[in-house]
């Protein structure tokens, strides 16, 4: 991997807990990853923003509320609108199965549950942006 | 290994070699707080401790054993299930099938948006009403939680922090509606802003802001609703994020000791209010660890209330607590293990000597409870009282070496961290500065590696893993969005029905006594009354005190 991945943490909606979005953040900044931490209660237009911004490959979301099925489609379409629709909408929470493969039919990449490994998480966006990188370089 | 040192020597040593002979399997002994344990205690580890001074009797001074005399002898702990999801009414009905079950009092769960201050119809609230509690917005949504249940005969403990001293206001409007005095109710609001900071980050004001809410409403509970506990401080949210044991003690006794000091500032007399404080911890895995903690928390608060606050009355000694055993010790594969993790936390509540205690349902990682999963948490508290006998004698763990020496460190190293907060200016700027989020995220951080390394073992995640074969599928809650729109109807229809003089009267009273030194739970009370929403009293005091954001640290 030729140049570090750029990752935005963010929590959006109104949960505060963030004790997985940091532990996140702090692993995948151990993995050599570039974190910028987005912090609590965003508006999916201000996380958005932000990732048009910082220029991310990868915007990881935590959402423990139950608001998943509102938050993550609008980040994907707001990402979409902005020019920025190959950026890496991934992240994770308390996410029914059967609601991580209908937010994955609308956009979204792997989505980590709870006693997902860090191990995981990182290969996963090593790969995944991989893949995006030689794709956008052959295209 | 660990070992004591100063035990009698031959009989010991002798011990000693004779363990390393053995040897040891291959593991890490530590707790799940990362903290080593000794392979055997003995008499000589709790040498220094003076078992009057120290330990006493349930009931005496330092209340070590417990607060009261005749402990779960005289009345067991109260039964008490966290509920609250979707509307008004729907949380109504979980609340008398729970009180027909044999629930004493009643928890009330709030949804996000309430919880943050914002009405149902806030476009910040999109997504999220009635998702994870019950949705309030205003007086009437408060008269339809509590239709048919009459106030004045339940306790009731709402967790609500930020807007805690509005959502009471609702309450005791309520209960004067249904002709109950306000000298009659009993019950708890979290109402612990510190630990919001701290932690659980559902915070709107800042700190300085938010501290002044809190002792209004203590200081309008020690004059008004004389049974009610304004504040309970928190523990809970703290261990969730990721502290660790004694983490989780030194920084909620602190957040206690910050509100002393706030409320005696304001002039109110220490014993006028300490009797009303209340705390509230996390019951982990980690068995023993968990009961030196509850132990410890006793000795100390009544240590520094005494000597420090000048309190007198026994009850401003006696540290009092609820319990709920750690949701993040639950686990998403094979769920129906969490029934047995959260038996042994709760058998640790009991015999740590908790006042009250939620038990956890089996499928709180997937989603909201089911009725099912949550009757089977409440049984396991009735099998607990009723049939393993573990209520019939008071402490029955004092006078072990183990426990009273694992309690002495706890109280230790509670006390360093105290000196570290003090070194910082106190709680308030500690947390300004971002420390105490930064000491929580590295603790938590360190566990999840040795959950990965193995150091930590979790049963059905990284050891005994079921693989090919599917787990144990359970039932899952599912919240409609209908919840969502028929609140913004509602709300339209409140905000069209009510007198708008009254509710605008209402709120300019607010903007004002909030700009003053004034108590301000009677301009809330005031705007319940006149129906003004939550989310419009919320936000004329947004527009007094400001927001907060915190440092971003990770």
């Amino acid at each position: 991997m030729d140049e570090p991945i750029r990752v935005l943490i963010a929590k959006p909606g109104l949960d505060g807990h963030d004790r997985g979005a940091k532990v996140v953040a702090a692993a995948l900044r151990d993995a050599g990853m570039e974190v910028i931490y987005g912090g609590l209660h965003q508006t999916p237009e201000a996380i958005v923003e932000m990732a048009v911004q910082e220029d991310v490959e990868v915007v990881g979301l935590s959402v423990l509320s139950g608001a998943h099925m509102h938050l993550f489609p609008r980040v994907v379409e707001l990402l979409a609108a902005a020019g920025a629709g190959h950026v890496l909408v991934s992240g994770g929470g308390i996410i029914p199965a059967e609601d991580i493969a209908e937010l994955q039919r609308l956009g979204t990449g792997r989505l980590f549950g709870p006693g997902s490994t860090l191990r995981e998480l990182v290969d996963y966006i090593r790969e995944e942006v991989g893949r995006r990188r030689t794709a956008a370089r052959s295209a | 290994m660990t070992t004591s040192s100063t035990a009698p020597a031959s009989l010991f040593d002798r011990w000693r070699e004779a363990y390393a002979r053995a040897g040891e399997r291959e593991a890490a002994f530590e707790t799940v707080s990362s903290a080593p344990v000794k392979a055997l205690a003995t008499q000589a580890d709790v040498s220094g401790t003076d078992w009057e001074r120290d330990i006493g009797l349930p009931g005496q001074f330092p209340y070590t054993r417990g607060p009261y005399a005749s402990m779960y002898r005289g009345k067991l702990w109260t039964m008490r299930q966290f509920a609250g999801f979707g509307s008004a009414r729907d949380t109504n009905e979980r609340y008398k099938y729970l009180l027909e079950h044999g629930q004493d009092g009643l928890s009330v769960a709030f949804d996000l948006p309430t919880l943050m201050g914002y009405d149902g119809d806030h476009p910040r609230a999109a997504g999220e009403v009635g998702r994870c509690g019950v949705a309030v917005s205003s007086l009437r949504d408060m008269e339809t939680l509590f239709d048919g249940i009459a106030l004045k005969d339940i306790t009731t403990s709402m967790t609500i922090n930020s807007p805690a001293a509005i959502i009471w206001a609702m309450y005791l409007v309520t209960a004067q509606k249904q002709g109950a005095r306000l000298g009659s109710l009993g019950g708890t609001t979290q109402n612990d802003i510190l630990k919001e900071y701290i932690a659980q980050k559902e915070y709107i004001f800042p700190p300085q802001a938010s501290m002044r809410l809190v002792v209004d409403t203590m200081e309008f509970a020690a004059r008004q609703v004389p049974r009610w506990h304004a504040v309970s401080v928190s523990g809970y949210h703290i261990r969730e994020a990721g502290s660790t044991a004694v983490q989780e003690l030194a920084f909620t006794l602190a957040d206690g000791f910050a509100y002393v000091e706030a409320a005696l500032q304001r002039g109110l007399k220490v014993d006028e209010f300490a009797p009303r404080l209340s705390f509230f911890f996390n019951s982990h895995v980690d068995f023993f660890e968990e009961i030196a903690k509850f132990r410890a928390a006793r000795r100390i608060y009544a240590r520094r209330m005494r000597e420090r606050y000048g309190a007198q009355d026994p009850r401003s000694l006696q540290l009092r607590f609820h319990t709920q055993t750690a949701g993040c010790s639950l686990t998403a594969q094979q769920p129906l293990n969490n029934i047995v993790r959260t038996t042994w936390q709760a058998l640790a509540g009991v015999l740590g000597g908790t006042q009250s205690l939620h038990t956890n349902s089996m499928d709180e990682t997937l989603a909201l409870p089911t009725e099912l999963a949550v009757k089977v948490a409440l049984r396991t508290q009735q099998l607990l009282a009723y049939e393993s006998g573990v209520a019939n004698s008071i402490d029955p763990l004092a006078g072990s070496w183990f426990v009273e020496d694992l309690t002495n460190q706890m109280e230790a190293r509670a006390n360093e961290i105290f000196a570290r907060i003090d070194e910082l200016g106190g709680v308030v700027p500690a947390l300004e500065q971002g420390w105490f989020q930064r000491e929580i995220g590295k603790a938590a951080y360190k566990y999840q590696r040795e959950l990965e390394t193995g150091r930590q073992v979790i049963v059905g995640v990284n050891k005994f893993v079921e693989t090919g074969g599917q787990d144990h599928k359970l039932e899952v809650l599912k919240i409609s969005g209908q919840t969502e729109k028929d609140s913004v109807a509602a709300l339209a229809a409140l905000r069209r029905e009510r007198s708008a003089a009254k509710a605008s009267a209402a709120l300019e009273r607010i903007r004002v006594e909030a700009g003053a030194s004034v108590n301000l739970m009677p301009a809330f009370m005031q705007g319940a009354e006149a129906y003004a929403t939550l989310g419009e009293m919320v936000d004329v005091l947004r527009g007094v005190f400001g927001t907060w954001r915190e440092p971003a640290v990770f």
